[in-house]
Parts: C-alpha cells; structure tokens; sequence
C-alpha cells in the first residue's frame, strides 16, 4: 500500500559502478587443465614450489564436488567456460605511477579512488587491483621507512618468496574447501601485508578490487601477516560492471597474528548484484580466516556486504593463542533477488580465548539472507568466552531472513552466549518519521542504519560514512 | 458560529470529509475550519473517529479520503505526502509515539526540524547550532539533555514520550497543531508542564486542535470551541462551556443530538 509507484521509480536507481573500461586486455583462453595453470604460473614468473602449490591444489579440486549445503539457488557453474587470467595490457616494466595507463587511473578515479601522487588519498596507502593483476600501490617508499611490506602478491612472490613460501596456505589449506582449491590453483594476484615486530602500521592499508571483464573470473589471494607486537587496520573496496552474465569471484583471505599483534579487517563489498529479475550479478564466494597464533593477539573482521548475486562468505578465526581475541562484525544486506549466506566460525582452540560475533542482516524484496555461524570450544580452552548477537530486519513482505548458529563446546568450563531477534520496519514507525517532515527513503535508510549502528561503530571513519550511505542508496525504492 | 467575519484566512478547512480504511466508513462527513489563533477541543467515545481524523489530516496511507477536501492555508492537500504536511507547517501530536530503536533522539529531531526549516527557505542547522536551539526548547517542556542522546521514544515512560511530542512542536513551530489525546497517561504535574508548553509555542498565527477526552486539559488550556463527534460526524458544536456540560452529563447525552448541519 505504501507509495507503490515511488517504489518502482527508484528501483531502477542505476548501479552506480556499472561502466566498463575500454582498454586492451591480455586474456588466455577459456577454460581449465593443467596446463592453463603451468601458464599463469609462467606468466607470474613463479618458483617451482609455487607452482607445485597450485597443481596440487588443482588435482584436489577436481576430486572435490560444489557444496550445496547452504541451498543457494544458482545455475550450474562451467568452469570451462570461465578465462582464468586477464590482464590489461601494458609495459613490461613500470617504474612509477606515470606509466601506468591513463584509461587505468582514470577507472579507479571514477570509483573514488585516485592513485596519482597529487591526487591519492592522503590518509590511506591504496593497493588497486584490476580483473587478475595489482596495478598500482600507493605510499609504497613511506611504508618502507617503518619495514612495513605492501604490495601486490605477485610482487611479493618474486621479492619476498621465504615469507610467502612460510605462511601461504597455511591459514586456508588448499584442501579447505571446493573455491578455496580453485582459488589455490588460479590464483592470480591480489595484496600482501607484512608488518614488523613492534610495529604501528602508520596509516591505514587498502586494497581496491575492480572486475571489468564480463567472462573471466577474479580469484584473488590476500595474505596479512603481523609480527609480535604489531598492529594493521586493512580495508577492502569490490565493484564490478553490469553484465547479464554470472561472474565468479572466488577469493582466499589469510591473516596470521603473533604475539600480542592485532589485525583489523574492513570490507565493503559492492559488487554489481544483477538486475530487479536477478539476471547478472557477481557470485561472491570467498574463504576468508584468520590465525590469531600468538598469545593475546586480536583479529577483527567487519564486514558490510550489499552487492553480488550470490554472496557464500564466512570469515572465521582460529583462536590458538592463550587469551586471543576474535571479532566479527557483519551487515549485509539483500535486495531483489540477491542471497546472502554469510557468517563466520570462532574455533576456540586455546585457554582463555574470547570472541564477539554481532550480525545484522537486512533482507529486502524477494532476497534471502541468512547467517550461518559456528562457536567452537575445544577441549583446552579453559575459560573461554563467546558473546554472539544475530539480528535480522526484514523490509517488505516477500524477504526471508534466517540464523544458523552452530555451537559446539567441548570444554565445561567455557561461556557461550547467543542472542537473536528479527525485526520489520513498520508501516507506523515509517508514519511517524514522514509525520515529521522526513521522507520517505531517509526515514527507512535512518532505521536501517540505526539497526546496524553496532557494526559501523567498528568500521574505520571513511568507511562508516561510506557504508550508511551505501546502504541508503541500495534500500532506495525497496519498501514496498 | 464559524460563519461570522473573520478578519484573516482560515489556517486549515476540512470540508464534508468521508474516508475508509480497507473499504469500512470511518469518517461520514466531517466539515471544521480552523482560523489563526484559535483553540478547538473534539471529544467523543473511543471509536468516534477523532483520531482517525487527525491521521488523516497528517496523511496516513492506511486512510483513503472517498469524499471531501482539507484545504490547509486554502490550498487542497488530498494528496500531499505526510512529510510534506508537516515540512509546511502540520503537526500531528501522537496519542502513542513511536519508538524507532537506534536511531537517536538528536539526530531525529535535527533532520526534522531542517526539514521544516529548509521549507522556510531557513538556514539548516549543523549539529552544534541545533544543541543551542533544542537547549532552549528543552525547557519549555521541562526535558532534561540526556533524552537527546536516547534511541527515539524508546525506553520513555508514558508522560516522557508526550513531553517529546511537544518538544518535537516548539522545535518545528507548525502553523497548526492536531494534539491526540496528549494528555491521556499523564499524572497532574505532567499535564500542567505539556499545557504551558502547549500555551508557550502557541500563538495568534496558530491554530490548535485538542483530541480529548478530559475537561482536566481544557481547564488548562481553553478552547474557543468543542466539537462532540460520534459515528463519523460532528454531531455538537458549542463553545467552551459545552465540554463542561459533557463532563457532567456524559456522551449518553449526546446520542439524542441531531446532527447540526
């Protein structure tokens, strides 16, 4: 009853990030075997080990099945029918930031993030990555001076090959899951991290995901290390152009902090959700977890998750240090008719381990969202806590929201504790706000980002700003 | 009685108004017109229509209007949306507000009131020039600053979300106010505070139209005019000393009036 044809006007609200950059692009040829991955390989310059990683990884992939357990509804994937390396094309080697190829810095200007020395945020070190390569990182020499490593993983395989071979996979082992071994196998750039013992990371860490082909896949590969003592906040930005076909991005995050380290992990996740009937749209299905190794150190992830088709994530902690700490915050929300199954697991391994799960989701038109989460406590950890909070909004009458949490506690002498509600935004409440001169969009995206004030309260500055106004544009039309 | 000279315009005119919701007559020809600087008082039984009425005024979507205009400042507003209503001067006091959990108290109160302002081609208010207005306006209703920094309504006790109703009125000084039932809930020394607010933000410009059920508001406050309604209709319309006469005699005296066309 509510302004049905307000509702139909703004729905068409354009996807803001929808263009597509004109520029020539080196692709290899669809599909996947042995030998695509002997290419990329190849192309990346990559020790032997490396690739011995990526064809082990493989041959375990192609023994494993798709998992069906979450009930996504979705077409069947070919793999075949997917380019697993896209690169645009441009000189061999770039010195500086002056050679990399206008069209490119004119594409992460318009997102909102410029990269050349006069224009680059000021605050932020940005790492852009576009389809399957890093193109440029900003700051890079400024970082050098505190031994803070930035920089793409491809960089990172060639110059800093002892840190990689140490730590990759061994957050995510390649066997962990169906993407996270096609992940392992393809894998084609994506950021590395590596914070120094004692060290403050001075400004704030980001990397820029940008897909602009419509047929190749994104499997990117982050790898955050912290040594003892040391600290990072990271931020992830994703978008994607508009195509009326299905785009795969099947990423691995790895975290490891030592000793007395923290890492904090910001995502705002906006890639292209398909149309109002569900044509198009990114599926999002990414492995993403963290090893909090050392005693008392901290890992944090925040997560707001609006765009994608299909969004398959569930970034966990494994809490193996006496006292470590594991945070999860998560909004996500879904329109039309995108799904979200989206969660995280906080594996108490450790004593005296502790963990704070706060979700929110926000389910809209005909979408589904649920959040699936497990709390583990292991037989070591002796006085363990863990505090989880799951709301769900649901605007609409044709939206489903659901909560799944796992608890499994082998140790007596641990506290868990789950809360969970379900709300609606209501015709009264909507009255209320109108009756006060506020319309009707600001009223519901003022209630919306009052249900999610717990989440944005631990996201970095730029990003809450960002993120409240990214929900309102997403919510716009969605009352129905 | 209304139809004596006046020497200015009539602020808000409800005009032989019919209205449903979902397809069952609520209002069956209501007709009121409201001059600057008058109080009127509308009584009647639960279920009378009073309250639908003031919805209507404030453009609830649940109501259709099936018949009849309501003209505020002499022009139709039908088919104003609700924030339009109150961005150019109407006010619905509730009789229940509503608690809108994490949004806070200052923040809805300083979009609100920018809405109106900026419909008065008036500056909008950053957030510390809105401190120093909502400050003042705080004493009129006697709140104390930390209900600013609460989620809207949420947690208040009855007469704490009535204060707010009038604080959200002296912040967006509308040209007319509808009050429903501000005064049910209210303890003695509450009531006395929301009717000297009422009287402070009131003035010859603004008209007031009081939902009540109690002489106890109208001997703080008194009205130019009671209207009794019942079944959709204003059946009695008199001066002040008609609602003294119900107190005393009850609404079974009205059910023998012949509706006064």
């Amino acid at each position: 009853m509510v302004n049905e044809n307000l509702v139909k006007d703004v729905v068409k609200e354009p996807y803001k990030y929808g263009f597509v950059t004109d520029i020539e692009t080196e692709k290899i040829a669809k599909g996947l075997n042995e030998d695509v991955i002997r290419l990329i390989s190849q192309k990346k310059e990559e020790p032997k080990y490396l690739l011995d990683f990526r064809l082990k990884a493989f041959k375990k992939w192609q023994k494993m099945k798709e998992p069906d357990w979450a009930g996504l509804g979705y077409k069947q994937i070919d793999y075949q029918d997917i380019i697993y390396y896209s690169a645009p094309k441009q000189k061999e080697k770039i010195s500086s930031l002056d050679e990399v190829d206008p069209k490119l810095l004119e594409t992460f200007d318009k997102l909102g993030i410029p990269l050349t020395e006069q224009k680059k945020l000021t605050n932020v070190a940005v790492d852009a990555v576009f389809d399957s390569v890093s193109i440029a990182t900003t700051f890079r020499e400024e970082l050098a001076e505190h031994g803070v490593i930035f920089c793409s993983i491809s960089e990172a395989v060639k110059n800093h090959s002892d840190l990689i071979e140490k730590y990759l996979g061994t957050v995510v082992p390649a066997s962990d899951n169906y993407f996270a071994a096609l992940n392992s196998a393809v894998f084609s750039d994506g950021s590395f991290v590596y914070i120094p013992k004692g060290v403050t990371c001075p400004m704030d860490l980001s990397s820029y995901f940008r897909i602009n082909s419509g047929d190749s896949g994104q499997f990117e590969r982050t790898l955050i290390i912290a040594e003892e003592s040391s600290s990072v906040s990271y931020l992830e930005g994703c978008t994607a152009p508009m195509f009326d076909t299905n785009t795969l991005h099947a990423a691995v995050v790895e975290l490891i902090a030592l000793d007395n380290a923290s890492i904090k992990y910001s995502t705002v996740q906006n890639w292209y959700a398909g149309d109002e009937e569900g044509i198009g749209g990114i599926f999002n299905f990414v492995t993403k977890r963290g090893k909090c190794l050392g005693k008392r150190s901290k890992i944090s992830w925040s997560q707001v998750e609006t765009g994608s088709a299909i969004t398959w994530k569930y970034p966990s902690c494994l809490l193996l240090g006496e006292e470590s700490v594991g945070e999860f915050y998560s909004v996500a929300l879904t329109n039309n008719l995108q799904q979200a199954d989206t969660g995280t697991k906080m594996i108490h391994v450790g004593p005296k381990t502790k963990s704070t799960i706060v979700s929110k989701g926000i389910s809209a038109g005909n979408s589904k969202n649920s959040y699936r989460g497990l709390v583990k406590m292991g037989t070591k950890a002796t006085g363990s806590r863990n505090y989880s909070q799951c709301d769900s909004m649901l605007i609409g009458d044709q939206a489903s929201a659901n909560t799944f949490p796992y608890i499994k506690s082998q140790q007596p002498n641990s506290e868990i504790e789950h809360e969970a509600s379900t709300c609606r935004i209501s015709e009264d409440q909507l009255f209320y706000l109108q009756s006060r001169g506020i319309e009707f969009e600001e009223a519901v995206s003022m209630m919306v980002s009052g249900f999610c004030r717990d989440v944005f309260n631990q996201l970095p500055m730029e990003f809450a700003a960002e993120a409240d106004k990214l929900l309102a544009l997403k919510l716009e039309g969605s009352v129905g | 009685m209304q139809s004596k000279m006046k020497e200015s315009d009539p602020i808000l005119e409800v005009e032989n108004l019919f209205a449903s919701t979902d397809n069952l007559p609520i209002l069956k020809g209501v007709s009121l017109t409201v001059y600057p600087g008058e109080i009127h008082a509308i009584m009647g039984r639960n279920g009378c229509g009073k309250s639908t009425l003031s919805k209507i005024i404030a453009g609830h979507p649940s109501y259709n209007i099936t018949n009849g205009d309501i003209k505020f400042l002499g022009e139709n507003i039908n088919s104003l949306e609700p924030e339009e209503r109150s961005q150019s001067g109407i006010f619905l006091g509730f009789q229940y507000p509503i608690e809108i959990p994490g949004v806070s108290n200052l923040e809805f109160l300083r979009v609100s009131t920018n809405a109106r302002r900026k419909f008065l081609n008036k500056e909008e208010l950053d957030t510390f020039d809105f401190e120093e207005l909502v400050k003042e306006k705080l004493e009129i209703v006697k709140m104390d600053h930390a209900f600013l920094s609460r989620s809207v309504n949420q947690g208040f006790s009855g007469g704490e979300k009535k204060r707010n109703e009038i604080l959200q009125m002296a912040l967006l000084e509308p040209k007319i106010a509808i009050l429903d039932e501000t005064d049910s809930g209210l303890d003695i020394d509450a009531l006395r505070i929301v009717a000297s607010g009422i009287k402070k933000i009131s003035n010859a410009q603004t008209g007031i139209i009081l939902i009540t059920h109690y002489q106890r508001l109208l001997d703080e406050i008194k009205p130019n005019y009671v209207h009794v309604m019942s079944d959709g209709q204003i059946i009695k319309t008199g001066e002040s000393d008609l609602a003294l006469e119900l107190e005393a005699k009850g609404y079974e005296w009205t059910d023998n009036f012949i509706k006064e066309t």
